[in-house]
């Protein structure tokens, strides 16, 4: 039960995109065909269910301290390497997504060749390095961190796949020039946010 | 505005010619990496509901991006090509983890508000944008000025997009509290003190706040997309 509330509550209310600013920049870059976004939000759901967890065993067994007394014995009871924490991170990020476009190249070559620069570029979508930061933030275990990175990318996918249908429509509306393109976007982000705050009334 | 006038006192420096003066200055209007180049969204605005921390940030991504270009541009000859985005990444989180403990030893309680955000520099489209972009093919000197000038352009961006933000949300500026300064809060025209603007402190504020931003600017500098 639990593990659901945290899964819904990393959904919508605390949506990476409309709550935490996250992943930004491929949201407003990718988010002018239907089919590109859900191609993208799955890459970046399945990343996340991916180095979120990773992180999490990095973080408790290596990183933590006194953690390193468990393997290299007493002497270490006192190294703290959390400095080292952003570096590992991401390279643990810029190998997984490696993985995946490779896979992409694989299965599918025709998304592989419309999400083109933003695919090795998930490697800084700051939602990736965000969630495993907040993941180590929040003190979740195992389990909870897998639910944690699934879910917050099912939250990012649901906001762009959202933004790119109402930019599919945005097409035949006339729009002041200087607000065309990234303006408008930035305000209906901002609409779809507070349609989105609605969820903050629940109480899980 | 703090950063227009450092730009323009370099100028009379010897060191700057007319075009090492556009590698800082196109960056602050023109070619600005928040409203033209979209990059560096994320934490231009989730930093930005009080000015005090957007700040600190501002700093801390001018000092990136800064050093991170003249790293990059150093040793760019020796970067393999298929592998320079991890190369990258490696000296950015290294400059990044640097920042991040010299803000927890000497700024506790800024970093404490700035929480994860402090590392998420890593992965601001603009350092990693400049690296690719800029530094892998140009000379040191002129990268760490292409650094300096995006930095600063995105820091008057999110500086405003923060006054605005802590103005209108907590009527204060820098923690001083304006509104109730003026008298609003005593004798004014509601005799109450200025209350909480959740609209603006919560992140569609923010939002909204950016796209006017943006819609000011090009409609002054005439970009147009499409």
């Amino acid at each position: 039960m639990d593990l659901i509330n945290l899964g819904v509550k990393s959904i919508f209310i605390e949506n990476m995109v409309f709550a935490y600013f996250l992943g930004m920049c491929s949201y407003l870059a990718v988010s002018k065909k239907v089919s590109t976004a859900m191609g993208l939000g799955l890459a970046v759901t399945f990343v996340l269910g991916i180095t979120v967890p990773l992180c999490y065993l990095l973080q408790t067994y290596i990183l933590s301290e006194g953690a390193l007394a468990g393997i290299l014995g007493d002497s270490f009871k006192t190294v703290d390497l959390g400095f080292l924490q952003f570096i590992l991170f991401i390279a643990i990020i810029a190998a997984t997504v490696q993985l995946v476009e490779m896979i992409v190249e694989k299965a599918s070559p025709a998304l592989y060749g419309s999400l083109g620069i933003f695919l090795p570029l998930i490697a800084v979508n700051c939602a990736i390095l965000g969630a495993c930061l907040f993941m180590v933030q929040k003190e979740y275990d195992l389990v909870q961190s897998t639910v944690y990175g699934i879910s917050s990318g099912i939250g990012w996918w649901l906001a762009i796949v959202a933004l790119a249908a109402i930019r599919e429509r945005l097409k035949y509306s006339n729009v002041p020039a200087p607000l065309r393109g990234l303006g408008i976007t930035m305000i209906l982000t901002g609409l779809m946010g507070i349609a989105f705050m609605s969820f903050m009334g629940i109480t899980l | 505005m703090a950063e227009t006038t450092v730009a323009k006192v370099k100028p009379a420096e010897t060191l700057l010619s007319k075009r090492r003066k556009a590698l800082v200055t196109d960056p602050l209007n023109s070619d600005n990496p928040v409203t033209v180049q979209v990059l560096g969204i994320c934490s231009a605005l989730a930093v930005t509901v009080k000015l005090e921390p957007t700040l600190v940030m501002a700093i801390a991504v001018v000092v990136v991006v800064a050093l991170s270009n003249l790293s990059i541009s150093l040793i760019r000859n020796l970067i393999p090509n298929r592998i320079r985005i991890i190369v990258q990444l490696a000296v950015v989180a290294t400059l990044v983890a640097v920042v991040d403990q010299v803000l927890k030893a000497y700024f506790y309680d800024v970093s404490k508000l700035l929480s994860v955000f402090v590392g998420l520099i890593i992965t601001n489209c603009i350092v990693m944008g400049r690296l690719e972009a800029y530094a892998m093919g140009n000379k040191p000197y002129d990268s760490v000025l292409d650094g300096l000038g995006n930095g600063l352009g995105y820091s008057w961006i999110i500086l405003t997009i923060a006054f605005f933000r802590e103005l209108f949300g907590s009527g204060a500026v820098f923690g001083f509290k304006v509104f109730e300064a003026i008298g609003i809060s005593e004798t004014g025209w509601t005799g109450a003190a200025f209350p909480t603007n959740g609209l603006m402190t919560s992140p569609v504020g923010a939002f909204l706040i950016l796209g006017i931003i943006i819609w000011v600017q090009r409609h002054f500098n005439k970009y147009h997309e499409h």
